[in-house]
C-alpha cells in the first residue's frame, strides 16, 4: 500500500481505516484534520471505525468518501452521540436491498442536521426514514426476492429542500401520503418523491407553513381592485424548487407573479447604539408582505414608463431601476402613507462599512444604501454622495411626480460620481442588499436591438409550442380518504364538455308516447303552481281592515253581544316557490344493460324519464339544469353539460338528451362536487341535487370498494353544509347495501325500472311540494 | 283641512349641486311632470328632493316604502271609531288634496301591485280614485309625485314595471367626484379638508369593490358619519372602522382589505 500522501502523524488512522479505494487517499488528510479539530479523541476513533465499515460494505468508494467529508460537521451540530443512531440507520439500509440509497442518505446528512439542529429531532427523522424503508421495500408473492424501495434515493435528494419548507411533522405527513398511495406503483412513487407529480406538490403546499397565496387570493385581489383599481390575474410561482435562481416577483401581460407563500417577516435582532433614537423594526405579516409587493407592482404599473435599454450600461440600468423603484414607492406612499412602516420594515438596512470596497464590488451595497436613505429620513449614512442623491431625489419629488426618464438621468449621474475600481470585480457584495418585495423590473426596459439574452430565445420557442386548447381546462377536486380521514388534494380532474347533439325529434316522439302520463302530471302540476299571493282572513293583527268582517263585528258589538269577533283584519302571504334543481345523471357503462322485465335498456328508460321530468319542471318554472357524468380513472372524470339554468327546454337541449350514451365508470363524488359549484350560485331559497344512478360509485383505478362510496358520502355532507339538499334515485335493486351509507335517508330505490318515466316526475313533485 | 305648513321644509338643507339638476327639476315641476331619482344609497337623493321642496317652497310628504306596504297605506283606509267607521286619508291622498310634493322613497321596496295606484296620478288624468270611499279625487294643481329608487341592489323581482317607469322623467344620481365629495364632507360637518379627502379615498376603495363581494360602496352618508365621529374626538382609524367598514360588510376578506385601506390611508 502506498502511503506517500499520508502525513506521518495520521499513519495510524490510515492503517485503521484499511481502505484500498484510490480516491480516498488524496482527501484523507484534509478530512482527518477537520475531524480532529471538531471531534473528541473518542469521536475520532469512532469516526475511523464507521468509515472503515462503509469502505468494507461493498458499495464502492462513494459512501466512505461522503462520510469522511460530512461526518465531522454533522457530529459537531448534533453531538457525537447522534452518530451512533445514524450509523445504525445505515446498517439497516445496508442489510435491506436499499444499498443504493446509502450514498444519498449520507449526502443529505449534513444539510438535514443543519435544519434539525438537535439529536432528538434527528432521531425523529431517522425513525421516519426507517419506517419509510420498511414499508416501501417490496416483495413479490411466491418469489423470495425483495425489491428496493423505489422512492428512497430520490427522497434523500429532496429532503434538504423539503426540510427548509416543512417541520419534521409536516415532512412525516408528506412522506406518509406518498408511501400510502404509491406503494404499489414504483413509477408514480418516484414521481411523488421527486416532487414531479401534482399531488406531491399539493400535499407539500398543504403541509407548509406561512401565508399561502391561494388562501389569500381573494383578499389580495380585492386589495388590487379596491386600493389600486388595477385588477389583474395573480399567479403563484414556487420558491421551493428553485433555490439557486431565487425567482423574484414580476408582471407581464399574463398577470402578476408572486411567490406561493410568504413567511411572516421577523426583523433580525440587531445591536443598536444607545443614541439610536429610531423606532425598532416591526414584524410584518405574510399578508402585508404580499400587499407591499403588490403595492410596489401596482405603483410601477401606474407610474412607470418603459425606457430604451440599449443606451445604458448594466450598472446604469441597475441604478435606474433602483431609483425608479424608489420613485414609485414614494408616489405610492404619498397615496397611502400607511405603506411606509411596511416598506421600512421590509427594506434591508445595510451597514455603511459592511462592504470592503477594496476587494468586493460594492455596487449593490451602495445602491441599497441609497434606496434606504431615500426611504428612511432618519438614516445614519455619512457617505456624501448618498446623502446628496437622497436629497436631490426628494427635491425632485417635491415638485411633482417626476418621471422614469428623470430617474434615468439621476441614476446615470450617480453611477458616474461614485464609480470605484472594484465595481468590475466578480466578487459582488450581496449581503443585505436584496429588497425582496420589489419586482425584477423587466417591464422597465425596451430593447431596440435583439439581445442575445436567454429570454429572447425562450420567447421565440414558446411561440411555436402554443397549441389550440380543446375544451375547458380540468377542474381539480379533492377526494375523501376514509381510511385515514383526510382529503387527497387535487386528486380528481373533472373535464366539462357540452354533450354531443342528436336529433331533437326523437325526444318529441318520446314525449308523445307518454302523452297520457303527461296529461295526468299536468293536473298535479297545476296544483303545485305558485299562486304568489294568498289572502289570509280573520286576523287580529293584519295589514288591512277586512271590511265585511269588521262591520259584522261592529254590529255584534252594538247589539250588545258579549263577544264581538276581534279578528277583523286580513293580511297577505306570498306563496312563492323558490327551488333550484340540478339533475345529475350517471352515464356509466351499466346503463347499456336491458332493464329487468322489459326490452328497453336502462339508458332509454332514463332518457324518457328525463324528458318527461324536464318538461314537467319547465312547466313549473323552477330553474333547473341537467348534466351527465362518467369517469375513466381519476384523471378523466367527464361532466357532460346537457341543460344549463339559463337554457330553456328547447330543441338544443332535446338534441343533447337524444344523443345520450353510456360508457366508463361512476366516480360520483367528484361529479357531485362539480355540479354543486353551479348549484351554489343559484339564488333560490332551496337547492336540490338529484342524482339518478344505477349502481354504486366505482372506478377502474379504485381498488378499495368503500373508497368511492365514502367519498360520495363526504360529498353529500359537504353539499349539505353549502345548503344543498342531495337526493338519490337509484335503479339498482341491490342498492340497499350502500345507498343509505351515502345519502342517509335521502334516497329512493326504483325496483321496477320500467316505471321510471312515471315515477321520476312524481317523485320530484312530492319532493318539492 | 290638513295643515299645510307642517309639511313645509323649514330650514335650507345643505345640498351641493353637481350639474344642472336643480334647473331641470324646476322645469319638471313647472310642468308638474312626475320625477324619478335613481342612484345608489346615500348619495343624496332624498336630500335633493328636500332641497327642491324648500327651494320651491312647497310642502313635502315623504313615504318610506317597504314590502309590507299596501295600497291602503298610501291611499287611506277606514278606521273604526265609536260611531262606526271613519275614513282616514293616506299620505298620497293628503298630498294630492293639499298640493304637496309626494316623495315615495325606495319605491321598489313596495310590492308591484301597490305601486299601480299611483298610475292615474301620473298621467294626464291627475286624479286619484278612492274606490272604497266612492270618491274621485282630482289632484291639487301644485301636487307633484317624486319617486326614488336604487337600481343597484334590488333583485330582478324588485324592478319597477315598465308601465310605471314610463310615467316618469328621471335623474341619474351617483356619488360625487372626489373633490366635490370632500367638499361636501367639510361643509356638512366642518371637517378639515385633508381628513375629508382621506375619508373620500377610503370610500373610493370600497366603491371599487362593488360587485366583487360588496353590493354597495361606502355612501356619502356613511362618510359624513365617519367625519362626525372624528369631529367628536374619536381616533380616525377607529371612526372609519366603525362608520365605514362594519356597517357594510360581514365578509372577512373585504373587512380585512378595507381595514388595511384605512391603515394605509391614515398612517400613524
Amino acid at each position: 500500500m502506498e502511503t506517500l500522501n499520508i502525513p506521518p502523524e495520521l499513519e495510524r488512522y490510515w492503517k485503521d481505516l484499511d481502505c484500498g479505494f484510490k480516491p480516498v487517499e488524496p482527501v484523507f488528510a484534509e478530512c482527518m484534520r477537520e475531524a480532529m479539530a471538531v471531534l473528541s479523541p473518542q469521536g475520532v476513533e469512532e469516526y475511523i471505525s464507521n468509515a472503515r465499515f462503509l469502505g468494507k460494505m461493498g458499495r464502492g468508494a462513494e459512501p466512505i468518501l461522503v462520510f469522511l467529508e460530512v461526518a465531522p460537521n454533522t457530529a459537531k451540530i448534533l453531538g457525537e452521540e447522534a452518530m451512533h443512531a445514524i450509523m445504525a440507520c445505515v446498517k439497516v439500509l445496508w442489510k435491506s436491498p436499499n444499498g443504493k440509497a446509502i450514498t444519498p442518505f449520507l449526502q443529505s446528512m449534513h444539510a438535514v442536521a443543519e435544519r434539525l439542529r438537535t439529536a432528538e429531532q434527528m432521531q425523529h427523522y431517522l425513525d421516519l426514514v426507517l419506517d419509510f424503508t420498511e414499508r416501501t421495500t417490496g416483495s413479490v408473492h411466491g418469489i423470495h426476492k425483495t425489491f428496493p424501495s423505489p422512492g428512497l434515493p430520490d427522497f434523500f435528494n429532496q429532503v434538504p429542500r423539503l426540510l427548509s419548507l416543512l417541520t419534521i411533522q409536516g415532512l412525516r405527513n408528506w412522506v406518509e401520503y406518498g408511501v400510502r398511495y404509491y406503494n404499489n406503483h414504483p413509477e408514480r412513487q418516484i414521481d411523488y418523491f421527486t416532487l414531479q407529480s401534482a399531488d406531491s406538490r399539493a400535499v407539500l403546499q398543504r403541509e407548509r407553513q406561512g401565508t399561502l397565496l391561494v388562501d389569500n387570493e381573494r383578499k389580495l385581489d380585492m386589495y388590487m381592485r379596491g386600493l389600486w383599481r388595477d385588477p389583474e390575474q395573480l399567479i403563484p410561482y414556487s420558491l421551493a424548487y428553485d433555490e439557486l435562481r431565487k425567482p423574484q416577483p414580476y408582471f407581464d401581460k399574463l398577470g402578476i407573479r408572486l411567490p406561493d407563500a410568504y413567511d411572516d417577516f421577523v426583523p433580525a435582532v440587531t445591536v443598536r447604539s444607545a443614541r439610536d433614537q429610531r423606532p425598532a423594526a416591526v414584524s410584518v405579516s405574510g399578508l402585508n408582505r404580499y400587499r407591499a409587493c403588490l403595492a410596489h407592482i401596482a405603483a410601477h404599473r401606474r407610474w412607470s414608463k418603459a425606457v430604451i435599454a440599449d443606451n445604458f450600461s448594466p450598472f446604469q440600468r441597475i441604478a435606474i431601476e433602483l431609483l425608479e423603484d424608489s420613485r414609485v414607492e414614494y408616489l405610492a406612499m404619498r397615496e397611502y402613507p400607511g405603506l411606509r412602516p411596511i416598506f421600512m420594515a421590509l427594506h434591508p438596512e445595510p451597514e455603511e462599512d459592511a462592504c470592503d470596497t477594496e476587494h468586493e464590488s460594492s455596487i449593490r451595497h451602495r445602491l441599497a444604501m441609497l434606496s434606504r436613505a431615500i426611504l428612511d429620513a432618519q438614516h445614519s449614512y455619512q457617505h456624501p454622495y448618498i446623502v446628496e442623491y437622497a436629497n436631490r431625489f426628494h427635491e425632485l419629488m417635491r415638485s411633482g411626480d417626476a418621471s422614469t426618464a428623470e430617474m434615468a438621468d439621476m441614476g446615470v449621474s450617480f453611477i458616474a460620481k461614485t464609480r470605484l475600481k472594484s465595481d468590475q470585480s466578480a466578487k459582488i457584495h450581496f449581503k443585505n442588499t436584496e429588497v425582496d418585495y420589489r419586482d425584477d423590473n423587466r417591464h422597465l426596459w425596451q430593447f431596440i436591438e435583439q439581445g442575445d439574452e436567454e429570454e429572447t430565445f425562450a420567447d421565440q420557442n414558446n411561440a411555436q409550442v402554443e397549441e389550440a386548447i380543446e375544451g375547458l381546462p380540468p377542474r381539480l377536486y379533492p377526494e375523501w380518504d376514509y381510511s385515514n380521514s383526510t382529503y387527497r388534494p387535487d386528486w380528481v380532474s373533472v373535464y366539462e364538455r357540452i354533450h354531443p347533439h342528436g336529433n331533437p325529434a326523437d325526444i318529441d316522439a318520446l314525449l308523445n308516447k307518454h302523452a297520457a302520463l303527461a296529461k295526468r302530471l299536468k293536473k298535479l302540476l297545476d296544483l303545485l303552481k305558485p299562486q304568489d299571493k294568498v289572502r289570509i282572513r280573520y286576523q287580529e293583527e293584519g295589514s288591512e281592515l277586512d271590511l265585511d268582517v269588521a262591520l259584522r263585528s261592529l254590529i255584534d258589538y252594538k247589539s250588545g253581544s258579549s263577544s264581538p269577533d276581534p279578528r277583523i283584519n286580513m293580511s297577505h302571504r306570498n306563496d312563492g316557490r323558490s327551488i333550484a334543481v340540478m339533475l345529475l345523471v350517471d352515464l356509466s357503462e351499466s346503463l347499456n344493460q336491458k332493464a329487468a322485465g322489459c326490452d328497453q335498456t336502462i339508458l332509454q328508460l332514463s332518457q324518457e324519464a328525463l324528458s318527461i321530468l324536464s318538461w314537467a319542471i319547465e312547466k313549473l318554472g323552477d330553474p333547473f339544469a341537467i348534466a351527465g357524468f362518467h369517469s375513466n380513472t381519476r384523471h378523466d372524470v367527464r361532466y357532460l353539460h346537457i341543460k344549463g339554468y339559463s337554457e330553456h327546454w328547447g330543441d338544443e337541449v332535446k338534441s343533447r338528451l337524444a344523443a345520450m350514451e353510456a360508457g366508463y365508470s361512476t366516480r360520483m363524488g367528484a361529479a357531485m362536487r362539480h355540479a354543486a359549484h353551479y348549484l351554489e350560485r343559484q339564488t333560490a331559497d332551496k337547492k336540490l341535487l338529484l342524482v339518478l344512478t344505477d349502481g354504486e360509485p366505482a372506478d377502474v383505478d379504485s381498488h378499495d370498494e368503500r373508497m368511492l362510496i365514502e367519498d360520495a358520502r363526504m360529498a353529500v355532507k359537504e353539499l349539505d353544509q353549502q345548503g344543498i339538499f342531495s337526493y338519490c334515485i337509484n335503479l339498482d335493486p341491490k342498492a340497499d347495501e350502500y345507498v343509505a351509507d351515502i345519502f342517509g335517508k335521502q334516497y329512493t330505490i326504483i325496483d321496477n325500472v320500467a316505471q321510471l318515466p312515471e315515477k321520476l316526475p312524481q317523485l320530484f313533485i312530492s319532493l318539492t311540494k | 283641512m290638513t295643515n299645510k305648513d307642517q309639511y313645509k321644509v323649514a330650514q335650507e338643507p345643505f345640498y351641493q349641486a353637481q350639474g344642472g339638476e336643480v334647473a331641470l327639476y324646476e322645469a319638471a315641476y313647472r310642468a308638474r311632470l312626475p320625477v324619478m331619482v335613481k342612484g345608489p344609497t346615500g348619495c343624496g337623493k332624498s336630500r335633493f328632493v328636500e332641497y327642491m321642496a324648500w327651494k320651491l317652497d312647497k310642502p313635502l310628504i315623504t313615504v318610506a316604502c317597504n314590502e309590507d306596504m299596501t295600497a291602503s297605506d298610501l291611499v287611506g283606509r277606514y278606521l273604526l271609531d265609536a260611531n262606526g267607521t271613519r275614513w282616514l286619508d293616506g299620505p298620497l291622498t293628503v298630498a294630492a288634496r293639499i298640493g304637496a310634493i309626494c316623495y315615495l322613497d325606495e319605491i321598489v321596496e313596495a310590492r308591484q301591485d301597490t305601486t299601480v295606484v299611483i298610475h292615474p296620478l301620473t298621467d294626464h288624468r291627475r286624479t286619484l280614485p278612492l274606490d272604497k270611499k266612492g270618491e274621485l279625487l282630482a289632484a291639487h294643481p301644485d301636487f307633484q309625485l317624486v319617486i326614488s329608487y336604487n337600481p343597484g341592489y334590488q333583485s330582478l323581482m324588485k324592478d319597477l314595471k315598465q308601465s310605471t317607469k314610463q310615467r316618469f322623467t328621471a335623474f341619474d344620481f351617483d356619488y360625487p367626484t372626489a373633490d366635490v365629495e370632500a367638499d361636501i364632507l367639510s361643509k356638512e360637518t366642518g371637517m378639515d379638508k385633508a381628513i375629508s379627502a382621506k375619508l373620500v379615498k377610503i370610500g373610493a376603495v370600497a366603491r371599487n369593490l362593488k360587485g366583487h363581494g360588496l353590493d354597495e360602496g361606502i355612501s356619502t352618508r356613511l362618510l359624513v358619519y365617519a367625519a362626525t365621529l372624528i369631529n367628536g374626538g374619536v381616533a380616525p382609524r377607529a371612526a372609519c372602522r366603525m362608520a365605514l367598514v362594519r356597517p357594510i360588510t360581514d365578509d372577512a376578506d373585504i373587512r380585512d382589505t378595507l381595514d388595511h385601506a384605512i391603515d394605509a390611508t391614515f398612517a400613524q
